[in-house]
């Protein structure tokens, strides 16, 4: 399968991609690893005019501690995340996370920016940032705004990014020591999650329970009130909403969702 | 058209590709080397692995014009003077395939593995391998071939630490 034709421009800055994207508008979209958007413009479901490719801005790259927050580059490879000495030390959930997606090719490739704004339900890292409580840095024509993790997902492949906007950075709160439980259930190797849990200090986040990654609200509630892990995650599906495939019906999800949550809550990893 | 330099096998190359060429297609098409297969054309089975400055990629899912200004190396840029590469060279031994199909991206796979995990555990191998499938599910030897090129390797560092 071949992409149907585009024009390619390499940038020279997140300001020469915001510039380009406000010039072209839906017909642009951003290239980075292209592990999601490749895809879909093979099979047509993405058929942009313009690719900007941001991959090689190296000011985009890299993860860094300012303040309270863990600071990630966009254009951070899964792979560099899930070995950075820094993100294991500091946000543990979140290098794990990374060594959870996909297989090693993709994760030398795929980087946390284009997993975050593709916004699949069903993905490892947008549910560890809601898990995080993290904080998505955004930059348009106009300048830098902040959105919270819980705001930026919207619906399936849908997030809170404007046509013009560039996600240059995520933060996530500083937790080293802080246990922290992940979850994630598939019947390949090299899956998406048939369902996900993270859960660190009290939130708890679930992947392919819904339109997007949702917070066990109910769950984290009992939690608050007293409750044990296992009283919790009995709650652990409800207000969810998960959809069917060939892997799981609706009931078979919310199963998976409670004891996946019972066993996340538990710190148990993997 | 854009312009792409790049190095691949060691020789730098100068091409004029169309930017939706795929690096899989420019390596097959364009340069004649067709170790790197196209299997299943969705970045699931791990045949078009090559590497890309020395780690694994799935090159049907790299635009050529990515690959601009990097190093590519390819299963046929392996051997050296003739001498199969101790990772051909294991799978050779340990009847590491089947088909033969999945095996360039299953060798390019390794030598990325290893580059970056020199002793892997057996159980390490088949998380290193999981973005590769072969159809033949011949596994077994896959992973046999695997610890195999690892000791070989250790043992070639060892010696030539001898002789330097």
């Amino acid at each position: 399968m071949i992409p149907a034709p585009f024009d390619y421009i390499s940038a020279q800055s997140a300001e020469h991609a915001i510039e380009l994207l406000t010039a072209r508008g839906d017909d642009a979209k951003l290239l980075a690893g292209g592990h999601s958007l490749l895809p879909m413009m093979k099979l047509r479901l993405a058929q942009p005019e313009l690719l900007i490719d941001i991959g090689p801005l190296t000011e985009l790259a890299g993860v860094s501690v300012d303040g309270a927050d863990l600071v990630i580059g966009a254009t951070t490879r899964h792979a560099d995340l899930a070995a950075s000495a820094l993100a294991r030390a500091e946000a543990p959930l979140l290098a794990y996370a990374a060594s959870q997606v996909g297989d090693p090719q993709i994760r030398h490739r795929g980087t946390i920016g284009g997993s975050l704004s593709h916004a699949d339900p069903a993905a490892d890292l947008p549910m560890a940032l809601v898990a995080l409580g993290g904080t998505m840095v955004v930059q348009g024509p106009s300048g830098t705004r902040e959105v919270a993790a819980d705001d930026f997902f919207e619906s399936y492949f849908e997030t809170a990014l404007r046509p013009d906007e560039l996600l240059t950075a995520v933060r996530v709160p500083r937790q080293p020591g802080v246990p922290w439980g992940y979850q994630k259930f598939v019947r390949r190797a090299n899956d998406w999650a048939i369902v996900g849990v993270a859960a660190i200090g009290g939130r708890i986040a679930l992947a392919n329970m819904g339109p997007k990654p949702l917070r066990a609200t109910v769950a984290e509630q009992a939690l608050t009130a007293g409750a044990s892990p296992a009283e919790a995650a009995e709650r652990a599906a409800d207000g969810t909403s998960p959809g069917e495939d060939m892997h799981a019906d609706r009931e078979y999800r919310r199963h998976l969702a409670r004891v996946l949550t019972r066993r996340a809550l538990e710190h148990e990893r993997g | 058209m854009t312009n792409i330099e790049l190095t691949v096998n060691g020789e730098k190359r100068s091409d004029e590709v169309e930017p939706r060429l795929l690096l899989v297609h420019y390596l097959r098409e364009v340069l004649g080397l067709r170790a790197a297969n196209v299997g299943c054309d969705t970045t699931s089975c791990g045949a078009c692995t090559v590497l890309l400055d020395g780690k694994s990629v799935k090159s049907c899912t790299v635009l050529a014009v990515q690959a601009s200004g990097h190093e590519v190396t390819t299963a046929e840029g392996l051997s050296e003077d003739g001498e199969l590469h101790p990772v051909q060279d294991a799978f050779r031994q340990n009847h590491g395939l089947q088909c033969g199909f999945c095996t360039p991206g299953m060798v390019m796979a390794t030598v990325g593995l290893l580059a970056e995990n020199p002793h892997p555990t057996e159980a390490e191998v088949r998380e290193g391998l999981e973005g590769n499938l072969c159809r033949c599910t011949g596994y077994h030897n896959i992973v046999r071939a695997v610890l195999a090129a690892a000791d070989a390797q250790a043992e070639l560092a060892a010696n030539s630490g001898v002789s330097a």
